[in-house]
C-alpha cells in the first residue's frame, strides 16, 4: 500500500475499481469542485440511498490465517443514475452521505466516455494528495528508526 | 400480587438537566468539539472504537464527550447506536502485512528487515508532568527521512526455518463465526474466541496477560512484533462482481512467540498468540496476544490450571458493556426483592431466638 495510488484509467473493470478506491478516499471540496467545474451536467436520480450501516471488518488469526471477525465500522453508501443512463455506485467508511453521494455520481460518469476525462482528472488530483500525505507519514516513521551501533570496551 | 410503584418522571428530567450542566461545565470556557476531542484524545477515541468494535473516530469521539470522559459510559453508548444500523456485509480479511506501518518493534530480532521503528511512542519517555503542555505552546513538525523496506512480518522470518508454527488455521470448512449474530456457546473456536478478545476490555485482558506472566498459566512469552498502522478495508459488491476499497482503518497487531511445542509426530517448535485491534493500543493487542495464546490449551493439550486458560471465564467476563449493566443493575429498585428478604431474616432470628430459650429451658430442667 506504501505510496501506489496507481492510476489505472483503463475503462474497464481494474480502471473503475481504482476509480472507486480514490473516490472514496475523496474530500467532500474536491467532490464538490470537480462536480462544479462539470460544465454539461446530467440529471441525478437516487436509485439506493445515500445511506449508512455497518461492515464487519475481518482480519486473519495470526496475520495471514483463516478469517475472524474482528468489529465493524461504518460504511456510508449511495447508487445513482444519471438522465444520460449510468447506474454509479459510492461506497466509503464514516458517516458521510454527501460523500458517498458524490462518489456515487462520479462513479456513473466515469463510465460516459464524455466526461470520462473530467472524472479521470479528479481521480489524478485524489492519487497524488493520498500519495503526498502517504509519502510524508512514511518519511516521519523513518525518522523514528533506531540505527544500532556497538559499543567496544576494554582494550582488545 | 404485583403492585407497579410510579413516579420519579420529574426528578430524572431534572436530574438529567444536572447531567447536561455538569457535562458542559463552566460557561466561561470554550465547549470543546469533536474535532479537538479526535485529534487531541485520539487514544482515548481508539480506545472506545475498540471496546464498542465500532470504527468511527467521530461517533467516538462524540460518545466520549457525551460520556463525560466516561470511557465504559461511551463504549456503552457507541454500541447502543450501532444496533440502530443495517449491516451491509462482511469486508475482505484486512491485510495486515500490506500495512502503512506508523510503528513496528520487535524484541525478537535487533536487525530486521524494515527495521525497528519507533513512531508516535511513550516508550523511553520519563513519565515527568509537563508543564509546557499547561499552555498551548507551540510544538516542533515531526522529522523526516527517506523510508527503507516494507517491513517483513517476524513470523514469516521464523517460519522460512520452520522453527514456528503457522498462521491460525481452522479446521476445513469453518465458517468464521459472528458473536453479533449468535449467542455465546463454549467451547468457542479461536476465531470466535478472537473476536470476544478484539472488543474486550482492556484492563480486564491486561490483567489476566499479567497473571500469565506472574505464573498463573504461564507462556514464556516473547514480543515477535508489535505494528501499528492503516489497512485497507475492502468490500465485495455483488452487484459489480469485485471488492471495492472503502478507506483505511488504524489498527494494532501483535504477534506473541511463545516456547515449543512438539508432539510423537512434530519436531518442537515455537507456538503463538495473536492480538489484532482497532486503532492504536499497544497494551490492548498484547495483552489479547497473550491471552489468546493461553486459551489455547485444547491444541496443545495442556491442563487448564489458571484463570486466564479457562475460556469460559475469560470470554465471559471480557465484555465491560455486559459487566456494567450487571454489576450496575444492582442500584437499580429492589424494594420488593428486600423486602421479602427482611421478612425472612425476621422469621429466622425469631425461629433463632425461640430455639435458645427452648434450649436454655431444657439445660434449666436438667439442672433441677
Amino acid at each position: 500500500m506504501n505510496a501506489q495510488h496507481t492510476l489505472d484509467t483503463a475503462p474497464g473493470t481494474a480502471g473503475r475499481k481504482e476509480g472507486m478506491r480514490l473516490l472514496a478516499r475523496a474530500t467532500l471540496a474536491e467532490l464538490t469542485a470537480a462536480w462544479e467545474a462539470i460544465a454539461d451536467k446530467p440529471d441525478v436520480a437516487p436509485v439506493r440511498g445515500p445511506e449508512t450501516g455497518l461492515v464487519m471488518v475481518r482480519g486473519r488469526i495470526g496475520g495471514g490465517g483463516d478469517p475472524f471477525n474482528l468489529g465493524e465500522a461504518t460504511v456510508s453508501r449511495a447508487t445513482v443514475r444519471l438522465s444520460t443512463g449510468e447506474v454509479g455506485h459510492g461506497q466509503m467508511l464514516g458517516t458521510d452521505k454527501e460523500r458517498a453521494r458524490y462518489a456515487a455520481i462520479f462513479d456513473a460518469l466515469f463510465q460516459n466516455d464524455a466526461h470520462r476525462p473530467a472524472v479521470e482528472a479528479l481521480h489524478g488530483l485524489i492519487a497524488a494528495r493520498l500519495d503526498r500525505e502517504d509519502q510524508r507519514k512514511a518519511e516521519e516513521t523513518a525518522a523514528t528508526r533506531v540505527d544500532f551501533f556497538t559499543m567496544v570496551r576494554g582494550e582488545d | 400480587m404485583y403492585v407497579a410503584v410510579k413516579g420519579g418522571e420529574a426528578a430524572i428530567a431534572n436530574a438529567h438537566r444536572l447531567l447536561a450542566d455538569r457535562r458542559r461545565g463552566d460557561r466561561s470556557l470554550p465547549s470543546i468539539t469533536i474535532e479537538q476531542v479526535v485529534e487531541q484524545l485520539g487514544l482515548a477515541v481508539d480506545r472506545i472504537m475498540a471496546e464498542a468494535s465500532v470504527y468511527d473516530r467521530s461517533l467516538a469521539a462524540l460518545a466520549v464527550r457525551q460520556a463525560r470522559g466516561d470511557m465504559i459510559e461511551a463504549i456503552f453508548i457507541l454500541r447502543a447506536y450501532r444496533t440502530t444500523l443495517p449491516r451491509f456485509g462482511y469486508s475482505e480479511p484486512i491485510d495486515t502485512a500490506g500495512m502503512l506501518v506508523e510503528r513496528r518493534v520487535s524484541a525478537t530480532y535487533k536487525d530486521l528487515p524494515g527495521g525497528q521503528l519507533l513512531g508516535p511512542t511513550f516508550d523511553y519517555t520519563h513519565r515527568l508532568l509537563d508543564p509546557s503542555l499547561i499552555g498551548d505552546e507551540p510544538v516542533a513538525a515531526p522529522a523526516m527521512k527517506e523510508p527503507g523496506e516494507q517491513a517483513m512480518r517476524v513470523s514469516d522470518i521464523l517460519d522460512g526455518e520452520g522453527l514456528i508454527e503457522g498462521d491460525g488455521q481452522m479446521p476445513g470448512g469453518h465458517v468464521a463465526g459472528d458473536l453479533t449474530r449468535e449467542p455465546m456457546e463454549f467451547p468457542m473456536p479461536r476465531d470466535l474466541r478472537l473476536q470476544a478478545l478484539a472488543r474486550g476490555d482492556e484492563g480486564f485482558l491486561l490483567a489476566l496477560a499479567y497473571s500469565t506472566q506472574r505464573g498463573y498459566g504461564r507462556t514464556h512469552p516473547f514480543v515477535g512484533e508489535v505494528r501499528i498502522g492503516e489497512v485497507e478495508v475492502e468490500l465485495d459488491l455483488p452487484e459489480l462482481g469485485f471488492a471495492v476499497s472503502l478507506g483505511t482503518i488504524r489498527v494494532t497487531e501483535c504477534q506473541m512467540v511463545n516456547q515449543f511445542k512438539g508432539s510423537a509426530k512434530q519436531p518442537p517448535q515455537f507456538t503463538r498468540g495473536y492480538g489484532l485491534v482497532f486503532g492504536q493500543s499497544e497494551r490492548k493487542a498484547m495483552s489479547m496476544s497473550l491471552v489468546d495464546r493461553a486459551l489455547r490449551t485444547d491444541e496443545f493439550s495442556e491442563d487448564i490450571v489458571a484463570p486466564a486458560q479457562d475460556q469460559e471465564f475469560v470470554i465471559s467476563h471480557a465484555d465491560n458493556v455486559q459487566a456494567t449493566g450487571f454489576v450496575e443493575h444492582l442500584k437499580l429498585p429492589h424494594y420488593v426483592d428486600f423486602q421479602a428478604e427482611l421478612d425472612l431474616v425476621r422469621r429466622m432470628r425469631r425461629d433463632h431466638e425461640a430455639a435458645r430459650a427452648g434450649q436454655a429451658n431444657g439445660m434449666k430442667e436438667a439442672a433441677e
